[in-house]
């Protein structure tokens, strides 16, 4: 598969290098940025987020925490004190503004991970992949909850790759690292995208959030689309785009409406004709004017989708 | 144009599918939710060295309230505290210390109390003297320095409530016949658990431990009633005064002689 090798070289080619990766060095410097403020206590005595990411306060005036655990917390018919609720409150309204998911993309701490291990796929041509249904997160969340529920603990605080990979890094433990280790290597030998994409139950939660998030990227020059597939390859939720690259046909709004988009914004870096943006829902302008370039057929395209759409199909 | 009725649409079938799917998925959760509920049942069998922070809702309840922020850890100044790993024993991510290698100092301000965002440790204990975190007791009175009749004392002068926490008893030495014996005693009422004595035991392996309060403190079983102590509540004896006898000595009372 040819696509998704040189996913990005056409971008790079036709915007330059920046352009065709402003948003991912965004996103990195947001992921490690937000590390920073939770590391520079532990290592240069300057505090500025105390905690981890399933509860922190910052400058000791701001309190954080994950509205997932929160949950579970509730499930196991304990309500938290005030702090812990106010934190949730105040993330869980975050999220619905910024994007739901877009907690995957720019803070989790697993994302360079599986990002690592999606380069490393398409680096060394590793197209088989075990089938997993993307649906699969959502039945896990209601899986851990009736758990919480059924034992009183927050249970999937026992096993959580995510917030052990940030208490590993924040406080020097050593299992969040195997756990970060093991989904490495489920994302690069057996499923595709397999942690993000399929299973991990808390990106599945901010998606909930992310349906109502006004914060969205679109497609508003579909019309120049050349079908080059770039963006297919390198999205961790392909499935995502189709209505709105493709709407134009049925009749949907160029934006992308799906809790399960991380807004990393990898079709935006990505696509040569620069038909993705951030935007807000209710941008549904589209660029008529944009007509796809007459350029010669590319060879070693795929004509189709590839299969990473089909996993969506029901 | 009058034709046959068309053939019967397939939703049946595609019904028949999507059920078959959802069961598929359901049952992979279920599958995943039960071995994470086994999981979760094991993680709540603490070691007995593992103590929580003053102020932490009894194990189970814990358990359903700390999320794993380690922010109680965070702001202990005596990096008493630490966040459990895997190897380590309780729930992964749960705070605890061992009082052999740091005890809890104590502070009077609750420090990692105020930090706990959730209640799991109880914002109500505002006086570190009433913490719970275990109970101290003389687990080896065979290599105990005091019991052989030594004076050690050391648990007894670093305790943070000498002479309420743990008192030392005199009883005779029946070794030497001559001398006293120093019993470093434990009470229940005023011992913290804070672990400063199961620290600064000299021997090599402590002769007096802190353990968890379910082990080492038992509640008096609720219908127990003392009677000196219903006597004191009641002001007055709560039997009738026993017969007085007339005491029967040579010249007294008109007596026999």
């Amino acid at each position: 598969m040819s696509t998704r090798s040189t996913a990005y070289a056409a971008a790079r080619a036709r915007k330059g290098l920046w352009q065709a990766s402003r948003v991912l060095v965004l996103r990195r410097v947001s992921q490690f940025g937000f590390l920073a403020l939770f590391l520079s206590g532990p290592l240069f005595g300057v505090w500025i987020a105390k905690g981890t990411l399933a509860s922190s306060m910052t400058l000791g005036v701001l309190p954080l925490t994950d509205p997932f655990v929160l949950l579970q917390s509730l499930a196991a018919r304990r309500v938290p004190a005030t702090t812990a609720l106010i934190g949730a409150a105040i993330v869980t309204l975050a999220y619905a503004l910024l994007g739901g998911r877009s907690y995957c993309a720019w803070v989790c701490p697993v994302n360079p991970v599986t990002d690592l291990a999606a380069w490393l796929r398409r680096r060394l041509g590793i197209t088989r992949s075990a089938k997993l249904r993307p649906e699969w997160r959502r039945w896990l969340i209601l899986a851990i909850l009736a758990v919480s529920a059924a034992t009183g603990t927050v249970a999937w605080e026992l096993v959580n790759p995510v917030t052990a990979l940030h208490r590993a890094l924040v406080f020097g433990l050593g299992y969040g690292a195997m756990g970060a280790l093991a989904v490495f290597l489920f994302d690069l030998l057996v499923a595709q995208d397999g942690w993000c994409g399929h299973l991990c139950p808390v990106g599945a939660f901010y998606g909930v959030l992310g349906r109502v998030s006004p914060l969205r990227v679109a497609a508003p020059r579909r019309a120049a689309c050349d079908d080059c597939m770039d963006c297919f390859a390198v999205c961790p939720e392909p499935q995502v785009i189709v209505p709105a690259l493709r709407g134009e046909r049925t009749g949907s709004g160029p934006v992308i409406l799906a809790g399960d988009c991380t807004l990393c914004g990898a079709c935006v870096d990505s696509c040569p004709e620069r038909v993705f943006r951030f935007t807000h829902r209710f941008d549904t302008r589209t660029d008529a004017s944009a007509v796809p370039p007459s350029r010669p057929a590319r060879a070693g395209r795929a004509p189709s989708p590839p299969d990473a759409l089909e996993r969506s199909a029901p | 144009m009058a034709k046959a009725p068309a053939s019967p649409p397939p939703a049946v079938p595609a019904r028949r599918k999507a059920l078959a799917d959802m069961a598929r998925l359901a049952g992979g959760a279920a599958a995943c939710g039960v071995m994470l509920a086994g999981f979760a049942q094991q993680s709540k069998a603490r070691p007995a060295q593992a103590l929580r922070p003053p102020g932490a809702l009894d194990e189970k309840a814990f358990l359903s309230a700390c999320v794993r922020c380690g922010l109680c850890v965070r702001d202990c100044p005596y990096d008493t505290l630490h966040l459990a790993d895997w190897a380590d024993g309780p729930a992964l991510g749960t705070p605890f210390f061992e009082a052999r290698k740091v005890p809890c100092e104590m502070c009077d301000t609750l420090p990692c109390v105020k930090a706990c965002p959730t209640g799991a440790l109880d914002p109500a204990l505002t006086d570190v003297g009433k913490a719970r975190m275990g109970f101290a007791v003389i687990t080896s009175r065979e290599t105990c320095l005091n019991l052989q009749g030594l004076r050690c004392d050391v648990c007894y002068r670093v305790c943070p409530a000498i002479d309420r926490a743990i008192t030392l008893e005199p009883t005779h030495n029946a070794r030497t016949a001559k001398h006293a014996i120093f019993e470093p005693v434990v009470h229940a009422d005023a011992c913290t658990g804070c672990g400063n004595c199961e620290k600064a035991c000299v021997l090599a392996e402590p002769a007096i431990r802190v353990l968890p309060l379910q082990v080492a403190a038992a509640a008096q079983d609720a219908h127990y009633r003392r009677g000196w102590e219903e006597k004191d509540k009641a002001g007055q004896p709560l039997v009738d005064a026993p017969l007085k006898l007339p005491t029967r000595l040579p010249g007294q009372n008109g007596g026999a002689p």
